[in-house]
């Protein structure tokens, strides 16, 4: 399960004097489904065109099961994409698209004929077998693309950002599907998005990548409760960031001072200094909103409320300005729970369930920053 | 919601100006024609009763059968030549960056703005025996004595493909823009090399543009009468050649009409190839 089958090593590639990948290494182990996840202009989809052989790195190589593909022409690689726009030849009828790979392999016609029906049935498209792609709903166009490139047996399935140009439903359930034929198939896939909750919700390990970096490498988990920088804390989910500020360091905890509340925490993984400025992290479904009188917590009032079903969603503007955003379960038992705009309440959150990160030099501004000092200038 | 013609008068007016153009520019002269080339041919009127199919079947005469295949046969390579070089062309063309795309169009529709009679007379003057060609070729040397190459069935092609390529290249460029690059790198993915990938994807979704090309050139290839009369001497007739003749000089209408028609027919049956063509790709009825 662990074992790997492409590797990635010190992989340059630049566009016109713009730098697209930067020296970056990866790894993939035979059998997981690793997403790329990040902004675009990230890199993300040159990565996967260098795996596919339609780019070719400046720099570094590209293994593949140990072998050095890193020259290998697309066609002779044991890999198949499946494309942002599907990509399937309007002239052939959906079967003789998913027979096109078997077709290049000069397989004998029985063989083609009932590995295609296999992958339709796969993917539930028998009774679409005659038909051409533009007769074709947008869903059922993708499951022909995916029958397309895994009816080949392929060591690797790369997917563009499949499942963009779907709406929010289909891409449910779509997203459900994919994971069910990856387990079905046991074939390792590399999926692009820059939809970090599909990130989240699909991958075995999540790599974050910015500016042809990797930012961070981890599962969804990790990634979403252990963020390794401000941008992927800001990336992926929402994230409350308050300022702290180092009051004491002893053994393995510190005090931090968080809007004039002390909070005993442990230590994090980075060093820490006396009085040093450091990041506390808190998402959304952390924070609990309290009664004005509670004795917990950081006085501010509601300005913003957001009804979500399940979640009841609340921004929550601090004396000093700040804005907090909460995100709570519905208590129905709770009379306090429904909060009017303008209400004051009271902001805290339980020990522990926060994260700290250093400041960094050159922090990108969030987008409400980013509004506030274009206000400001005019 | 349907809105009468009242509510609309530009759409009303529109569609009148097309309809009546069609009508009385297009459909009634046809028919003028098709009359014409069923009934007898008349030294004074010109067309005159009774009707009959005499003038279609003096176009099975073996001189005029010769004719028209000799026509056919230098359509044929001219249309032949200017797909060979419009189609990389075209290719090329979709493939440059926007900029240069805007300026290769620029160039190749600059010709247009002069009249294509002026044209053919300038080709005239390098093709002849001492004209710039020649001349060129002698002093480098290639030629002892100038080469005839006016009044030759090369000189009537060669004039042919110059007018008409840029309507090989236009609907060519037209389909290749439309060649999307994920398409042929699917093709690739999926283990075809270079030429599987031409065979299998790029000729048949390119084909309608190679027909439409097909269509533009074969069949006026067929009728510029001018190219011949300029380039061509009196052995190399097109069938516009027949037709301009019978009208102009032999006064026989009956026959030049059924020479016309014959031309006409042609065309729809090309039209009819290329629709199915397109009708294979997807791109009528669902």
């Amino acid at each position: 399960m662990t074992e790997t089958l492409l590797s990635l090593s010190d992989i340059s590639k630049q566009f016109d004097d713009k730098t697209v990948l930067d020296e970056l290494s990866l790894t993939i182990d035979d059998g997981e489904f690793i997403t790329l996840l990040g902004p675009s202009g990230c890199g993300k989809t040159t990565l996967l065109r260098m795996m596919a052989g339609f780019e070719l790195p400046d720099q570094g190589t590209v293994t593949l099961s140990g072998v050095d593909i890193t020259q290998t022409p697309p066609e002779n690689r044991p890999l198949n994409t499946v494309f942002q726009n599907y990509a399937l030849f309007p002239h052939m009828s959906v079967f003789d698209n998913v027979a096109y790979g078997l077709k290049m392999e000069k397989r004998p016609k029985a063989e083609i004929q009932e590995r295609v029906e296999e992958a339709l049935a796969m993917v539930q498209l028998e009774d679409f077998a005659k038909r051409k792609p533009h007769q074709l709903s947008g869903g059922q166009q993708q499951r022909v693309a995916i029958a397309r490139a895994v009816v080949k047996r392929p060591k690797m399935l790369l997917l563009d950002e499949p499942l963009s140009a779907l709406d929010y439903k289909l891409r449910r359930t779509m997203q459900v599907e994919l994971k069910r034929l990856q387990r079905e198939l046991g074939i390792t896939f590399v999926f692009v998005t820059h939809d970090q909750e599909e990130a989240l919700s699909m991958s075995d390990r999540i790599v974050v990548l910015k500016d042809g970096r990797i930012q961070q490498l981890g599962t969804p988990r990790e990634v979403y409760e252990r963020p390794a920088n401000v941008f992927t804390a800001r990336f992926v989910g929402q994230t409350n960031f308050f300022p702290g500020r180092v009051t004491k360091i002893e053994g393995e905890r510190i005090s931090v001072d968080v809007f004039g509340l002390n909070r005993d925490l442990s230590k994090p993984s980075f060093r820490v200094a006396m009085n040093q400025s450091l990041h506390v992290l808190l998402r959304p479904e952390d924070i609990r909103v309290l009664a004005p009188n509670d004795t917990e917590g950081v006085a501010g009032k509601i300005v913003e409320r957001n009804y979500k079903g399940s979640t009841l969603d609340s921004v929550i503007e601090l004396e000093d300005g700040s804005h907090v955003m909460a995100s709570e379960f519905f208590d129905e038992d709770d009379p306090a729970f429904d909060y009017s705009i303008g209400e004051r309440v009271r902001v805290s959150w339980v020990d522990g369930w926060e994260w700290l990160l250093a400041e960094e030099g050159d922090e990108p501004l969030t987008d409400e920053e980013e509004l506030a000092a274009d206000d400001a200038e005019h | 919601m349907m809105l009468s013609i009242k509510q609309q008068p530009f759409r009303a007016a529109v569609l009148v100006l097309v309809w009546g153009w069609l009508l009385f520019l297009v459909l009634a002269p046809n028919m003028l024609v098709v009359g014409a080339s069923v009934m007898t041919r008349d030294p004074s009127t010109f067309i005159a009763l009774p009707l009959n199919l005499d003038a279609y079947r003096q176009l099975f005469n073996p001189l005029y059968l010769e004719v028209f295949l000799h026509s056919l046969y230098m359509a044929a390579i001219t249309t032949l030549v200017c797909l060979l070089i419009g189609y990389p062309f075209a290719w090329a063309l979709s493939r440059v960056d926007k900029r240069q795309q805007m300026l290769l169009i620029f160039l190749l529709i600059v010709p247009f703005w002069t009249n294509s009679l002026v044209r053919t007379y300038a080709l005239k003057l390098i093709l002849a025996t001492n004209g710039l060609l020649n001349s060129a070729l002698i002093s480098l040397g290639v030629l002892d004595e100038p080469a005839q190459l006016l009044y030759t069935e090369g000189a009537v092609i060669v004039g042919l493909v110059y007018l008409l390529l840029p309507f090989m290249i236009l609907p060519l460029y037209s389909v290749f823009e439309d060649l999307r690059d994920d398409v042929l790198l699917a093709s690739h993915d999926l283990g075809a090399g270079r030429f599987a990938t031409f065979k299998n994807v790029i000729v048949p979704l390119t084909l309608p543009g190679v027909l439409a090309g097909v269509m533009l050139v074969l069949l006026p290839a067929m009728g510029l009468f001018f190219v011949p009369d300029i380039l061509g001497g009196s052995r190399n007739l097109l069938v516009g050649n027949v037709i301009k003749n019978q009208f102009l000089d032999a006064r026989n209408w009956p026959f030049g009409a059924a020479a016309s028609i014959v031309l006409t027919l042609t065309m729809a049956l090309l039209m009819f190839a290329h629709r199915l063509s397109k009708r294979r790709l997807g791109e009528e009825g669902a």
